[in-house]
């Protein structure tokens, strides 16, 4: 009970005409300061379900989350979310984006200067300074994410959460995107949840690795610990065997023993 | 300077006019020439056609107020409405000056006489009759989008509010003006009883009417965007704990200002429509009556007088969707979305 972030027995129904449809059943997930947690599974399997209860967009049926003691039950900024889609807002530049967030967040505590400067400041960590007063219209996927990302990373979340961030954009950019993300982590060790669907991803960047069994009823079927080292290098880790391991590992979780039914 | 006079022409729709400015800066003549004839002269020669059908067809028709007018019998009135406007102009200065002329010799002989301006009362002309029209249809159609565009937002965000709005305004939408009209005058005349009214009361009766017809497009549209907003926008703003007031302010009207646009133009374009109507029915000044004056009046130029007031009304209400078009293009954060 003492972990910083508890998923205690969460189960959720979805009503529907034939009465209630059980989505997740008894999840149960202790995650620690920190840590990088990737859940995978198949699609439909409820990953983002998890996700969008940990930030409070769903209430559980049963069972709750609870963050630094505090139950959660409503979406809040302690908990921001990177959208699959990124969810810009088109209307805005990339700079008034990142603004609206820390204005929201930080508008009562902090003055112009500071929250100029921390707007900066995050969009220079995605390496996005060169092109912040563009619109999401005008710049590419990858860098639409980046800024997706600098947003969630300025609200100064507990937990941030990711719905298959990289799941729009293509391998090379995904790839570079992954590296960004791994050089952000070591310098704010944030406590991460990443929902994905790419066995390589999981692998690379995550201390813990989430599986999740098929629905309806889905819930989680296996934890395995990811012991690398880090820095972890792409190039050196595809002819380690450790590396090689856990990949096979989760290659048989899904494909094996919870194989989708119908592909 | 170029650039921005080409952003500036197309953003108020004049982009015909673009191959000109290009032209006149040298800039591929050839294909500017192809674009100029392309964007000006195949409507030119479509109109061209037009006028000479329509003066084929008027000669071959015999009204009892005589032959339907062709185009020169109507460009000939078109002249005589703007002259009798200047006429009536003159007699007007001419009555304000011999009342002060008149007042000045009073107030010579006796300094305490009372002296009063009586307002001039001639006949309306057919410009005073566009000006009462324009601002009877504005003033009834901005009424119409201070009530439609916050409802429509409301009904979009909540699906409750949107299921109980929606029988009544499938119900009254598709009420024609005729039919408003009566119970709006009798309303008007019940309700808005003032010594010295700020504003006739025809005149708030068709504001009125064009209000109750016009609201429905933008209540509609506005609330079919603002319930076809990406759930996600939605969820960063319930993540951010943005309240109600700020969510609709900073998420909800700038992702549907595209479609409340398009629901504000086809109201603007009802209201004129309506306004017509309402004005010719109930002898409300306006463009509507000067057309039933016209008809009334039956002497033979009167139906090329209504033939102008026909093409003037269509290149009005062509201008106001022109305008509408140009603040839709302003406000839309997607410029380059083709909007026509």
């Amino acid at each position: 009970m003492d972990k910083y972030l508890n998923i205690d027995h969460v189960s959720i129904d979805f009503p529907t005409p034939n009465g209630p449809f059980r989505a997740l059943n008894n999840v149960n997930l202790k995650i620690d300061k920190g840590e990088f947690v990737s859940i995978i599974g198949h699609s439909g399997c409820g990953k983002s379900t998890v996700m969008n209860i940990v930030g409070g967009l769903y209430q559980a049926t049963e069972g709750g989350v609870v963050l630094e003691g505090k139950e959660v039950n409503e979406p809040g900024p302690d908990r921001a979310i990177v959208f699959q889609n990124h969810s810009l807002f088109p209307w805005l530049s990339c700079y008034q984006n990142v603004e609206l967030a820390v204005k929201s967040v930080f508008g009562d505590t902090r003055s112009k200067q500071e929250i100029r400067d921390w707007v900066e400041h995050n969009i220079e960590l995605v390496h996005m300074s060169h092109a912040k007063h563009k619109m999401p219209a005008e710049i590419s996927g990858g860098m639409k994410q980046r800024i997706g990302i600098a947003r969630a990373l300025a609200m100064e979340p507990k937990v941030l959460l990711m719905d298959e961030p990289f799941g729009a954009l293509d391998a090379l950019t995904r790839a570079h995107l992954q590296d960004s993300l791994m050089e952000i982590q070591a310098e704010l060790n944030n406590t991460v949840i990443m929902i994905t669907h790419d066995v390589d991803e999981a692998v690379l960047l995550s201390d813990k690795i989430v599986m999740m069994t098929n629905g309806p009823s889905a819930t989680i079927g296996e934890v395995m610990d990811v012991k690398l080292p880090r820095p972890r290098k792409r190039l050196e880790l595809a002819d380690n065997p450790d590396y090689n391991h856990y990949r096979s590992e989760v290659i048989h979780f899904l494909h094996e023993r919870h194989a989708r039914k119908v592909a | 300077m170029k650039d921005k006079l080409i952003n500036l022409l197309e953003l108020i729709g004049f982009n015909w006019f673009v191959p000109v400015v290009r032209l006149s800066t040298g800039e591929s003549p050839k294909h500017q020439v192809q674009e100029l004839g392309k964007m000006v002269g195949v409507p030119l020669f479509a109109v061209v056609v037009f006028l000479l059908f329509w003066h084929m067809g008027a000669a071959k028709i015999i009204t009892s107020l005589g032959q339907v007018p062709g185009p020169t019998q109507v460009w000939e009135q078109a002249n005589v409405l703007v002259d009798e406007h200047y006429q009536e102009r003159e007699r007007e200065l001419a009555f304000y000056e011999r009342q002060e002329q008149r007042n000045a010799a009073r107030l010579e002989k006796d300094p305490d006489a009372e002296v009063t301006i009586r307002p001039y009362t001639g006949k309306e002309t057919f410009f005073d009759q566009i000006l009462t029209s324009l601002f009877t249809v504005f003033v009834g159609f901005l009424l119409a989008t201070l009530i439609a565009v916050p409802v429509g937002i409301v009904a979009g965000l909540s699906d409750t509010i949107y299921s109980a709005l929606n029988p009544l305004i499938q119900v009254f939408k598709p009420v024609s003006p005729l039919a408003w009209l009566p119970i709006v005058t009798m309303v008007v005349s019940a309700l808005y009883v003032s010594e010295n009214p700020l504003f006739e009361k025809s005149f708030v009766t068709s504001a009125l009417t064009v209000t109750l017809c016009s609201l429905w497009p933008t209540l509609i549209n506005t609330a079919v965007g603002v319930s076809s907003i990406d759930k996600d926008l939605i969820n960063v703003a319930r993540v951010l704990r943005l309240n109600y007031i700020t969510t609709v302010w900073k998420v909800v009207i700038p992702a549907s200002i595209p479609m409340i646009f398009t629901g504000l133009r086809i109201s603007l374009g009802i209201g004129w429509m309506v306004l017509i109507a309402a004005e010719m029915l109930a002898q409300n000044p306006g463009l509507g009556k000067f057309v039933w004056d016209e008809f009334q009046n039956g002497s033979s130029s009167s139906l090329s007088r209504i033939m102008v007031a026909v093409l003037t009304i269509g290149i009005i209400g062509f201008i106001l969707d022109r305008i509408t078009l140009s603040f839709q293009k302003f406000f839309s954060y997607d410029k380059n979305a083709v909007i026509r």
